[in-house]
């Protein structure tokens, strides 16, 4: 009990800074950075629950982040649909072309999927930079509308746009965990345990696998159409492999198959990147070797380390009471003792 | 019940197991015998669709399941314990319970039931339903294993070396369970190293050696036998 108020206050504190964020900074630049960092986190989650709950390590992040963002560019810019349609078919779009390639990714496991993955995202990359027609090649899509109004709501000003991130981010936890908590969940974590077991408990493997790999690169295709709505340009750039490797290190550097992790990855690699600025391209000498000391030392990252800490202080408290116990039997057993010696003086 | 017909399975260009003939019956409690890399645990693996056939047939009640993916098998009424206590060492006991139902996800009734049975067979169960499956010992593990392998109410039990790596107290309890799962009308087909304790409480028995059956026959049958006693029992 005292656990889940503990989780449930942390949470909404969470939501609550979250929201009171840019009123108390009032920095259009700090309020945009965080804006961007919900949107990785959201292509965070999704690639968590691929390849932290369900084991499958994909490196084709980026390629469906960009799908989806071309997707809501070019519906949005070159066929004129309203913004929020362009939304759903885009992360809808995403989908399937998730499931035609998993279909096939899905087949080969471990480095094998890894290797597959980062081809294919390649490949993504490769279609979009090369088909100027329809994509604009390295020119980029330009001129992306920002979300269209919805009532009297207006998506123009950077707190509104923060705020409907923010909802985003907040629809993708809630379901995020949703999933995680349910027999579904269970199923992913079983592949990732062991195929082998999941398979003779009488688990079709290969449609779990489909679904955590569809709903994956949904999320990303999500991200991926927001940012084109938030940023409002689009570049090839998106789709290559350095974007599925920032994606991937801040999921590490959280904590990957935890449920905190992606937020704490992203926020502290985000910011960090901030202050380093200086360092410019030499800020990989600060992450290189704090991402591997990490993963040696520490696989489930930041928030794995504060896991363990959380359970070696309720060992050392059930521990601690014991030997109060004991400390008061033995102090009995002294007062017993002196008690005894008391009488034979009297005596 | 089970019928494998000239089964063979390889690895690669190894073959594992060669031209294997085994029929277990409706009720029955068949022994698979034989030292390490004999090929029990690739006869399990090919009956549960986990290795594919190379050659031969395998049928379940009258229906050929060699070439069906392991979930539909295990759907089909054929579930194995798989060697080496193999758990989800982060869920709680009850959890791991939990997903040997799998297969009876949306039946409710069933699930209860089968619960009910698994702790009425391993009461340690429901008294560590909340502990981490890892959390406990050896024995409990394997206990563990085989109760979640019950919740998907199988018909045919197939247990791989149950007693591996147990203190002999529990071996004989362990022992006692699978002849109670018999009697309560579960078919099983149990591999074994501890022939005389496996022979024991078994109708028949299949001797593996290098792939292939060597000898074959009742339980007294092979007990009695002068090559079987020598290489496994040592008497
Ligand atoms: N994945 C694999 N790849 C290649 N060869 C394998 C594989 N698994 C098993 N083998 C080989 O197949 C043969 C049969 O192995 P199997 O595991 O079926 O034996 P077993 O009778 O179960 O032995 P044990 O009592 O040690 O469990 C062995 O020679 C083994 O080395
Ligand atoms: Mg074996």
């Amino acid at each position: 009990m005292s656990v889940l108020l503990n989780r449930r206050t942390v949470v909404t504190g969470l939501i609550l800074f979250a929201v009171l964020f840019p009123f108390v900074t009032r920095n259009d630049y700090v309020i945009h950075i965080m804006t961007l960092s919900f949107i990785w986190m959201i292509g965070v989650y999704g690639l968590n629950l691929l390849a932290g709950y369900t084991g499958y390590l994909s490196l084709a992040h980026a390629g469906f982040f960009a799908v989806g963002a071309y997707s809501l560019g070019l519906l949005t810019v070159e066929a004129g649909v309203n913004f929020w349609l362009a939304l759903i078919l885009a992360c809808l779009f995403t989908g399937i072309l998730g499931f035609l390639i998993g279909m096939i990714a899905l087949r080969t496991r471990e480095h094998f999927f890894a290797i597959y993955t980062l081809c294919v995202g390649y490949i993504i990359y490769l279609v979009i930079y090369k088909w100027d027609g329809l994509t604009g090649g390295v020119r980029g899509l330009i001129g992306i509308p920002a979300p269209s109004n919805i009532g009297p709501i207006s998506f123009t000003s950077s707190i509104s746009q923060y705020f409907l991130v923010l909802f985003f981010l907040l629809l993708t936890i809630f379901f995020i965990y949703r999933i995680v908590h349910s027999l579904t969940g269970r199923t992913f974590m079983a592949i990732r345990n062991s195929e082998d077991l999941a398979l003779t408990l009488g688990i079709s493997t290969m449609k779990n696998k489909l679904v955590s790999f569809v709903l994956s690169t949904i999320f990303a295709g999500l991200a991926g159409a927001l940012y084109a709505g938030f940023v409002r340009f689009i570049g090839p750039d998106i789709g290559y492999i350095t974007i599925t490797f920032d994606l991937l290190i801040y999921l590490l550097i959280g904590g990957i198959g935890t449920m905190s992790g992606p937020i704490v990855g992203t926020l502290l690699i985000v910011w960090l990147s901030q202050y380093l600025q200086f360092l410019q391209d030499y800020r990989m000498l600060v992450f290189g070797p704090l991402l591997a000391f990490l993963i040696i030392f520490y696989p489930w990252g930041i928030v794995g380390i504060f896991q363990q800490w959380k359970q070696k202080r309720q060992a050392r408290k059930a521990r601690s009471i014991h030997q109060e116990e004991n400390r008061k039997d033995e102090v009995e057993l002294d007062a017993g003792v002196s008690a005894d010696q008391e009488q034979v003086r009297e005596g | 019940m089970l019928e494998l017909k000239g089964v063979s399975v390889r690895y690669g260009n190894f073959t594992a197991i060669q031209k294997i003939d085994i029929n277990v019956k409706e009720g029955e409690l068949v022994v698979l015998l034989g030292s390490n890399g004999a090929g029990k645990s690739t006869t399990f693996r090919a009956i549960s669709g986990l290795n594919s056939v190379h050659d031969g047939k395998i049928c379940f009640q009258g229906e050929t399941i060699s070439n069906l993916s392991p979930d539909r098998i295990v759907r089909a009424g054929i579930v194995q314990c798989a060697e080496g206590r193999k758990l989800f060492p982060a869920m709680t006991v009850y959890e791991n319970l939990m997903m040997g139902a799998f297969v009876h996800r949306k039946r409710k009734s069933r699930m209860k039931e089968a619960l009910e049975m698994v702790y009425e067979l391993f009461p340690i169960l429901q008294e560590k339903g909340h502990d981490a499956a890892g959390s406990l010992s050896g024995g409990q593990q394997q206990m563990l294993a085989i109760g979640r392998a019950l919740m998907a109410q199988p018909r045919l039990l197939m247990l791989d070396e149950p007693s591996i790596g147990l203190a002999p107290l529990i071996v004989e309890q362990m022992f006692e369970v699978i002849q109670q799962i018999k009697q309560s009308g579960t078919t099983i087909l149990l591999a074994e190293q501890n022939a005389s304790a496996a022979l024991k409480i078994a109708d028949r028995g299949y001797v593996f050696e290098n792939g292939s059956v060597a000898v074959q026959g009742t339980a007294d049958e092979l007990f009695a036998d002068e090559k079987v006693r020598r290489a496994y029992i040592g008497a």
